[in-house]
């Protein structure tokens, strides 16, 4: 301590009340800590580790073979493929439809509050329920209600689970999360200065002209949230997978998320998995950076 | 064309386009709640019947299934008590956070936020086996703990924004007027907040309601939730759409009640704030 | 009833500046005290560390003699009145009111009969069972003064209560203010960024700048005998003219300066200057007299007429501005010529560093306000028993 800072009177309260302040923060960020840090380590430990789970033979250092392993393994790399495109699919669709379906939803027309409540509804369904509500009520090849109605104006209907497993699941992903898009794009627009869309008017804008010149600058932030925090997500798609294709066929759907699970819950193999780990953490923590430097400058009290 | 006719016009097509967009995003949901009450038969006719004998076969199907209530019982606990255990941590921490903030608040803020950015698959094979040598694995306490980490930022977060939203000067008053930080709380600040409070509380509840990465992955029979029964459907057995859309009503019709009644307020705790 | 007294208070928030440099005040028992000063000068942060809602970083606070820096809020015995309000929104008027009592577990007949006292005084007894959200701004600060009333407190604090009303409702409070001071007695500290306020409720005003204290007194006495430069600025409207002057000669009871051009012999005692020196020459507006005789010339630029009084803006012959204050009925259009009088009496002398040089003979202080220090605090008590 210098003497500068011995020298200063100690405030005898303020320290009492910090310390209230702490007991009440402290709780929440410890365990947060050790949440954030404790599995990390781990995951860190085991990817530089030989370790099967059904095989004790397997043990000790592994240096950098969990990691050549994996980058070696063309499996790997078709899985970052899929979850690439899983990933800008889903956010092409949601944030392209989300904004239109914003706007359409921002003008009055009679029951539009009750009509933007079915929009947003399949967001709060469970990603288990939905996965298996399209691939068996909408779309199964002979019972599916979309396979019907083709068969009933005389087209064939297509097996979309076998022969676009992953375009197809991109669309179910895509309808769990469009209403996300719909809700915060939605929320933004409404708080656009009804002056400024006036003074637009005034100024001779047509709809076409408001929407390009006036709606999409301001909702470029928004549409940057949407863009950051669905991707946190869409990075780890999991149990529409599970449900519908496990991955297959082949490995047409095998994600990041999937494969480390198959690797290390299916084949047991801890040290692969974790090395796995490793890059999705890597991947979602350089999406982290934007989404928390964007989120960051709100926060300015 | 008068200009009142046209306007009369485009608003007719506004309302067709508005309600054809809405009723084709909902029609899934609309057609699984149907499919419940429709025999095994009328669920996989073709063509495909929107009028048909309205049936609880199916669900009295799923009701007999000694287990459906066990899952359900499961959501129900570990969503309620992981909600519970959430705000206890979360409510004292936005609180100091909101009206004693000091330096580190907003870095403290940012880096709880950061945390929800961990991917779970990045961290299943460590969680997985920290919870086998715990003796977690299957239990409802462990799920609990595990959805208490995974909202607390969110939570937090929420509480916090619906906190600062509350004016400093009335808590004071609170001060001045002999209540204690528990009593401030409790008498001034919870009351004025107590929407704010509940839409956190009815998040946390659907987020742990349809989570399907940890309850998938941490439990097997014993404390498995309903996102689990229903993947079980993902066997032939899902071929039964009737029993299949009656199970899946059950799952989703509390939560889906939930959000449409807490959409408005869901949105600034979903994005943290960042959109108005 | 109590009285408050500051020795030597600071405060530093965490991470920043000293806010207050060390004052040391005492506001007499009964008495009326108004903190005034620019925005940001620390009024509310010397108001919050009385009330206890600010930590003291140093010096110490007594309440009745006895030293209160560590006491919570509520055991200091005072009521705050804030700003803006600050009421418990879910609450009625009532509950509001009586919301203190309750958590001093007081029992519920006492405390309804205290909290109907308060809504009589205050005339708030058909709100009683209405939430704060229905009622009008003025109905709302009156009950936040109830809420102080109810606790029988030994000190009232208002952080600019008035601020949020318009111009009529502040003049109505102001006075319905008073008066329930005048009923109470109750020791009063009250902050306003309004002259008129200070000038018509405080017995004693405290000028703040930058943390420190500027001066203390009666209104009359910081209007009539500001001690530096700041002070006569601050205090009334239209500000004083303040020219710049340079001292030619100084006997023992005047300094001889020159300031517009001419030669002016001001009666104050001459403490620290000399000849050669560059000082400040203050003359309020209503001092100027605009007679015919008058020895400065000069041509009106703007004429503000208020019905009751004008204000002229003059430009002196040796481009000097000069705000004049005349009567209502002047009729001096822009553009003539006028001539003004500068009575040296009135005048007041400031040195380079600000502070005033003393009147040989001060002006005698109007006789509303005769007690007003807080040396005589039993001339107060007759003032308001009167
Ligand atoms: N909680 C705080 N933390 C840090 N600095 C503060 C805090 N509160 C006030 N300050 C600073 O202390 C100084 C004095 O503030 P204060 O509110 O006391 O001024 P004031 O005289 O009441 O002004 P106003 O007339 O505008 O109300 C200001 O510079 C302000 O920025
Ligand atoms: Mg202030």
């Amino acid at each position: 301590m210098s003497a500068s800072t011995l020298a200063a009177p100690a405030p005898p309260r303020q320290s009492a009340r910090r310390r209230g302040t702490l007991a009440l923060v402290g709780p929440s960020v410890l365990i947060l800590a050790a949440w954030a840090t404790v599995p990390l380590i781990m995951t860190l430990w085991y990817s530089f580790q030989n370790y099967n789970l059904v095989d004790p033979t397997q043990h000790g250092f592994a240096k950098f073979d969990n990691y050549t392993y994996l980058l070696s393994d063309p499996d790997f790399w078709s899985s970052l493929a899929n979850t690439a495109f899983l990933v800008i699919g889903v956010l092409v669709i949601t944030v392209g439809f989300g904004t239109l379906l914003a706007v359409l939803y921002d003008q009055a027309f009679p029951g539009r509050s009750i009509a933007r409540v079915l929009v947003i509804s399949p967001f709060f369904i469970m990603p288990t329920v939905a996965a298996l509500l399209w691939k068996n009520l909408m779309l199964h090849p002979i019972y599916g209600v979309y396979s019907n109605m083709m068969r009933m104006v005389g087209l064939t209907p297509i097996d979309w689970m076998s022969h676009y497993p992953l375009f197809t699941l991109t669309l179910i992903v895509s309808w769990e999360w469009l209403p996300f898009a719909v809700l915060i794009l939605l929320t933004a627009i409404q708080s656009l200065d009804g002056e400024q869309k006036e003074a637009a008017r005034m100024d001779g804008a047509g709809p076409v002209a408001r929407f390009f010149y006036i709606i999409i600058p301001h909702l470029r932030r928004a549409i940057t949230v949407v863009v950051m925090i669905e991707t946190i997500f869409l990075l780890t798609v999991f149990a529409e997978i599970t449900v519908t294709t496990a991955g297959g066929p082949g490995v047409a759907t095998t994600n990041l998320a999937f494969l480390i699970y198959s690797r290390a819950l299916l084949q047991f193999d801890v040290g692969g998995g974790s090395a796995g780990g490793v890059i999705a953490i890597i991947i979602a923590n350089i999406v982290a950076a934007f989404l928390v430097r964007s989120v960051a400058r709100n926060l300015e009290t | 064309m008068t200009p009142a006719r046209k306007a009369a016009l485009s608003r007719a097509a506004l309302t067709i386009i508005g309600w054809g967009v809405a009723l084709w995003v909902f029609f899934p949901i609309l057609w699984m709640a149907m499919t419940g009450f429709k025999s095994e038969i009328d669920a996989v006719s073709t063509p495909p019947k929107f009028f048909f004998h309205p049936t609880l076969a199916s669900y009295h199907e799923v009701f007999e299934r000694a287990n459906y209530w066990h899952f359900a019982i499961n959501s129900i606990v570990i969503s309620v008590l992981g909600t519970i255990v959430a705000l206890l941590f979360s409510v004292p921490c936005a609180y100091a956070m909101a009206f004693s903030p000091t330096k580190r608040t907003r870095g403290t803020l940012l880096w709880m936020l950061s945390t929800k950015m961990l991917p779970p698959v990045g961290v299943l094979v460590p969680i997985y086996i920290l919870a086998r040598n715990a003796g977690l694995l299957d239990t409802r306490t462990g799920l609990v703990i595990v959805y208490v980490l995974m909202n607390l930022p969110i939570t937090v977060w929420m509480l916090f924004t619906f906190f600062k939203e509350v004016p400093r000067e009335i808590l004071e008053a609170g001060r001045m007027d002999g209540a204690t930080r528990l009593g401030e709380v409790w008498h001034v600040l919870l009351p004025l907040s107590l929407p704010g409070v509940a839409s956190t509380a009815l998040l946390s509840l659907i987020l742990s309601w349809n989570e399907s990465f940890w309850s998938l992955n941490l439990t097997s029979s014993n404390a498995a939730p309903l996102p689990s029964f229903i993947a079980s459907f993902s066997s032939p057995e899902g071929l039964f759409f009737g029993k299949l859309s009656a199970a899946s009503t059950l799952a989703v019709a509390p939560i889906l009640v939930f959000g449409w009644l807490s959409q408005k307020q869901l949105v600034r705790g979903l994005t943290f704030g960042a959109v108005k | 009833m109590a009285n408050v007294t500051l020795q030597n208070v600071r405060k530093t928030y965490a991470g920043g500046n000293e806010t207050i440099k060390g004052v040391s005040l005492t506001v007499e028992n009964r008495e009326f005290v108004v903190f005034v000063g620019p925005s940001g000068c620390g009024k509310s942060t010397l108001l919050r560390m009385i009330a206890g809602l600010e930590d003291i970083t140093s010096g110490d606070l007594l309440i009745d003699g006895v030293r209160a820096n560590e006491q919570q809020p509520a055991e200091r015995g005072l009521a705050m009145v804030f700003q803006s309000y600050a009421l418990y929104p879910h609450m009625t008027v009532e509950d509001n009111m009586g919301f203190a009592l309750k958590l001093a577990s007081v029992a519920k007949d006492e405390r309804h009969s205290k909290v109907m006292d308060a809504a009589r005084i205050l005339q708030l007894e058909p709100w009683l069972k209405h939430k704060p959200g229905q009622l009008s701004g003025g109905q709302r600060q009156r009950v936040a003064i109830g809420r102080a009333i109810v606790r029988n407190p030994k000190v009232f604090l208002f952080d600019e209560p008035l601020s949020n009303l318009d111009a009529a409702l502040r003049g109505q409070m102001r006075v319905e203010l008073t008066s329930l001071h005048r009923k109470l007695g109750a020791t009063t500290i009250y902050v306003t960024h309004d002259q008129i306020e200070a000038m018509t409720m405080a017995d004693k005003i405290v000028v703040l700048r930058a943390g420190n204290v500027e001066q203390v007194g009666a209104p009359l006495e910081l209007y009539h005998r500001p001690a530096n430069l700041f002070v006569a600025g601050f205090i009334g409207a239209p500000k004083m003219n303040l020219l710049e002057a340079r001292v030619l000669q100084v006997a023992a009871d005047s300094v001889t300066v020159s300031a517009l051009g001419q030669t002016f012999v001001i009666p104050v005692r001459p403490d620290g200057v000399t000849a050669g020196d560059g000082v400040t020459l203050g003359i309020r507006p209503e001092h100027l007299l605009h007679v015919s005789e008058g020895t400065l010339g000069g041509v009106v630029t703007l004429s503000e007429r208020l019905g009751s009084l004008t204000i002229l803006h003059v430009k002196s012959d040796d481009g000097t501005m000069l705000v004049v204050q005349t009567a209502g009925s002047d009729t001096t259009d822009v553009g003539a010529h006028v001539r003004l009088a500068l009575p040296t009496d009135s005048a007041h002398l400031f040195r380079a560093d600000g502070d005033a040089l003393p009147h040989v003979a001060p002006r005698p202080l109007g006789p509303s306000h005769s007690g007003g220090g807080s040396d005589i605090p039993a001339a107060q008590t007759e003032h308001f028993h009167a």
